[in-house]
């Protein structure tokens, strides 16, 4: 029995054409007992980066108050939204300050970063669980099923997708791994954000 | 051995524990009332470890109690959920932690909507249409899943938990004999006799 398969659940993020899309699972188990099937992983942290946290669902909740604590610390104290590389380091330094006794979770970030012309850039990074951060250019994956969705997304992802594209490639890259890890599932929720919104859709899966 | 369930219905909240203090193999007690009255809307079924179930509902039954003195309104459910979530998470992490499964139902004033929330020892909260905590779990929450229904009547809750409790007498090989029923909607909490 590992604890970071304990309450199950996953994770993934993926790169588009000026936009990025951040997906999670449903599911809350007790081993192989479900208990909840809309235990929410995704957190947004400013209007453009979301954070996942797949793993141990007290450090789920307990993570998600502390980021919460941080940024907003963060925003008082420097008067501007903070930016998806410095979240990601805030991450990665918070995880690592429990490197003896850490948070079982694996965090996923996607975010929409400023560049000085005016326009955006994707974002998107992970972390171990305590905080090695690991900068990818295509899609980032963490949980239960991350076995699985390195297969699917590694098969299905291509460089530079539309936001409707990229909705459809992170939707069913999920939707395929999840059906074929026990511990994941129950439906998924998908978010695309892009520079001017966030589009948030709720997705059925199988549920059995 | 220990069971406790809880479902929400229509402006309602049913919590449901069974009455037996055991200890090892033996029964002790068999009219133990394991189901808190927190608020005036606000129940909370414990299990777990003795002693550790009794000290921590009391910590938080003087907890919510304090905060309502204070400030002269109650915590609404999910605030006081929270709250406990984050008392035993802090205990997680601590020397001596505390060994406690809880069912939070309560009655939110504010929105007039029945809240449950499903919590473990660990710090796991999450907010539920039913619940159950214990072997019968097991037996219990495939039955709600197929006959629970957020807008029934307060008879057809009570009916459906009477299924629960009949299932898991039927099927456990520890079943526990008699339930205490609590019910808490817009005019506070009760005890039924069921």
């Amino acid at each position: 029995m590992s604890i970071m398969e304990y309450n199950g659940g996953s994770v993934i993020a993926m790169v588009g054409k000026d936009c990025v899309a951040i997906a999670s699972d449903l599911r809350l188990g007790n081993q192989a007992l479900s208990i909840s099937s809309n235990f929410q992983k995704i957190f947004p942290v400013t209007d453009r980066i979301y954070l996942g946290l797949p793993g141990l669902a007290t450090d789920v909740t307990t993570l998600r108050e502390r980021f919460r604590y941080r940024v907003n610390m963060y925003t008082i104290k420097e008067e501007r939204e903070i930016e998806p590389e410095t979240f990601a380091h805030l991450v990665s330094s918070t995880l690592y300050e429990h490197r003896f006794g850490q948070y079982f979770i694996e965090p996923v970030i996607a975010g929409l970063s400023k560049t000085p012309s005016g326009g955006v850039k994707p974002f998107i990074a992970a972390t171990d669980i305590i905080g090695c951060l690991n900068f990818a250019k295509d899609f980032v994956v963490a949980g239960t099923a991350s076995s699985k969705l390195f297969g699917v997304a590694e098969g299905l992802w291509e460089p530079d997708l539309e936001p409707e594209d990229l909705f459809e490639t992170i939707s069913q890259s999920l939707l395929n791994a999840v059906d074929r890890d026990a511990f994941s599932g129950w439906g998924a929720i998908v978010h695309v954000i892009t520079k001017d919104k966030v589009t948030t859709r709720t997705l059925k899966g199988r549920m059995d | 051995m220990e069971t406790s369930f809880a479902l929400t219905g229509k402006g309602y909240v049913i919590v449901a524990a069974d009455t037996t203090a055991a200890r090892s193999i033996v029964k002790m007690k068999v009219d133990e009332d394991k189901i808190k009255e927190l608020s005036s809307h606000l129940l909370m079924a414990y299990s777990g470890e003795p002693g550790d179930t009794v000290q921590f509902a009391e910590y938080v039954e003087r907890n919510i109690r304090l905060y309502q003195i204070r400030n002269l309104y109650p915590l609404r459910p999910s605030a006081a959920a929270s709250w406990v979530r984050r008392s035993l998470a802090e205990s997680l992490r601590s020397r001596n932690s505390y060994t406690v499964s809880l069912l939070l139902g309560g009655y939110d004033l504010a929105t007039h909507t029945p809240n449950l929330y499903w919590i473990d020892y660990l710090g796991t909260s999450v907010e539920v249409p039913f619940a159950a905590h214990g072997y019968g779990s097991y037996f219990a929450l495939s039955l709600l899943d197929r006959y629970h229904d957020p807008e029934a009547s307060l008879e057809e809750g009570l009916a459906t938990l009477k299924r629960c409790i009949d299932e898991v007498s039927k099927r456990l090989v520890v079943s526990p004999g008699k339930y205490k029923v609590k019910i808490v909607d817009k005019d506070g909490v009760r005890e039924v006799e069921l």
